[in-house]
């Protein structure tokens, strides 16, 4: 569904050259909930951004759903692949000037999904993510927890095949952090979507993930299923993000 | 002439120009903006000559633009006193002014909802209209107070080309008549109306304004 081969990306600094990825490569399979952990700066986000084709790489190649969105370091725009695809923002950015309604139906407008269709999908979408009783809310009114659900019932309108979220829980409580997880195997489970999660929550990946790419000064260090890279983390970065 | 014809006159030169501005002001706020380098139409050329015409504009003191601008007012309007031949000047000198406000106001715009639409797949006048725009207008309505004033400032140099209003009045009256009582007034008038304005605007600007969490 996903493959990345041999992905880098150079930022140009001040200071000179800064590679934040080195030759990335891994694999994600259809339906799967798959983790990208690491510490703060391991190039996780930038990694993100590539496959939601909001960065262009230096080098290598993306693959999604057979499709090249990204060669060399060439971003080839396919809106038809954005379409498949929900990304959730580290800081939601949702639209402040408009309600919760109109922040899901902005997917839809985008799309040109005909108007008569969008009421009853964000209807939909706040059941979904049981916040019926916000529709009219503006985001500025609402909890962390909650803003995180509008934008994941956001990710969700179009019905992507692919949800990307970047650190979906690093600022929320216990308590919301367990409800997005439970969100997100339900929409793992019902809605059949693969989940790609940034993350450097050890708790939250045991949880949610079967599949992990540890990643650390922007190369894989450990890949594979959470229960192998746990139990023999190869690199002293998995180790110290596992704490032995 | 007097006091309330005067404050009216004052008044309609500043509603007057203050349309004009935003007229033309916000679409070249929008080029400004659009045309820099991470804009939406990026084109360094424009950018460059569009941001120095405004500096240039910006730095030529009113009442010398007033004087400056009588060929063309007198070209276009067949006169170049009076009240009209005022409100050339002042939509001219302000255009610039709002323009840059406009183009503040746009760069204020949180860089995450427009990942966020980039992302949807939304094209760049899909990102103008539904991000750029709606999500600033509490700025530019803020904007549009210190626009206001600032025309107010501009006015009062319209008796220069005898175009009436206020400053006019306090001129004539106080320097020519020695009547200061009158110049008082004007002053306390000049006050109120700076207040309602500044009231007005930024009473307006909270309740458009939903991302302060003041709107259920």
């Amino acid at each position: 569904m996903v493959k990345v081969s041999h992905l880098s990306k150079d930022f140009e600094t001040k200071e000179g050259k800064l590679e934040a990825l080195h030759d990335v490569s891994f694999e994600i399979k259809a339906g799967e909930i798959f983790g990208i952990i690491g510490k703060s700066g391991a190039g996780k986000t930038t990694l993100l951004r590539i496959l939601s084709q909001l960065e262009r790489p230096s080098g290598g190649e993306v693959l999604i759903n057979n499709s090249v969105i990204a060669k060399g370091d060439k971003v080839i725009t396919n809106n038809k692949i954005k379409k498949t695809m929900g990304v959730v923002f580290q800081g939601y950015n949702l639209l402040m000037q408009k309600t919760v309604a109109r922040n899901i139906e902005f997917p839809l407008k985008i799309a040109g999904v005909n108007k008569t269709k969008w009421d009853k999908r964000v209807n939909d979408l706040l059941r979904f993510v049981d916040l019926e009783d916000k529709k009219e809310a503006y985001p500025a009114t609402l909890s962390g927890g909650q803003k995180q659900r509008v934008a994941i019932a956001r990710a969700l309108a179009n019905s992507p095949k692919i949800l990307l979220l970047d650190e979906p829980t690093s600022a929320l409580d216990t308590l919301s952090t367990s409800a997005i997880i439970s969100l997100l195997q339900k929409i793992n489970q019902e809605e059949q979507v693969t989940i790609i999660i940034v993350t450097h929550e050890i708790g939250v990946v045991k949880k949610l993930c079967q599949r992990i790419a540890v990643i650390n000064e922007g190369k894989v260090v450990d890949y594979g299923t959470v229960q192998e890279v746990f139990a023999n983390p190869s690199n002293i970065a998995t180790k110290q993000l596992l704490g032995v | 002439m007097d006091l309330i014809n005067a404050t009216c006159q004052t008044i309609v030169m500043v509603a007057i120009s203050l349309v004009g501005a935003y007229v033309f002001g916000i679409p070249l706020g929008v080029i400004l903006v659009g045309t820099r380098k991470e804009g939406i139409f990026p084109n360094r050329f424009w950018n460059a000559i569009l941001g120095w015409i405004v500096n240039t504009i910006r730095s030529i003191p009113f009442i010398i633009l007033l004087v400056a601008l009588i060929p063309v007012t007198r070209f276009l309007l067949g006169t170049g006193i009076g009240m009209a031949a005022v409100i050339l000047p002042l939509i001219v000198a302000c255009v610039p002014f709002v323009a840059r406000m406009v183009e503040t106001s746009l760069l204020e715009i949180d860089k995450g909802m427009i990942d966020a639409a980039v992302a949807m797949g939304a094209s760049k006048l899909q990102i103008f209209f539904n991000i750029y725009l709606p999500e600033s207008i509490p700025s530019l309505v803020r904007g549009a107070a210190i626009t206001c004033i600032a025309l107010i400032g501009y006015t009062a140099m319209a008796g220069m080309v005898d175009g009436g209003g206020l400053g006019q009045y306090a001129i004539y009256k106080g320097y020519y008549q020695y009547q200061y009582d009158q110049v008082i007034y004007t002053v306390i008038i000049l006050v109120v109306l700076v207040e309602i304005i500044q009231l007005g605007f930024i009473s307006l600007a909270k309740r458009l304004d939903k991302k302060r969490g003041n709107i259920k």
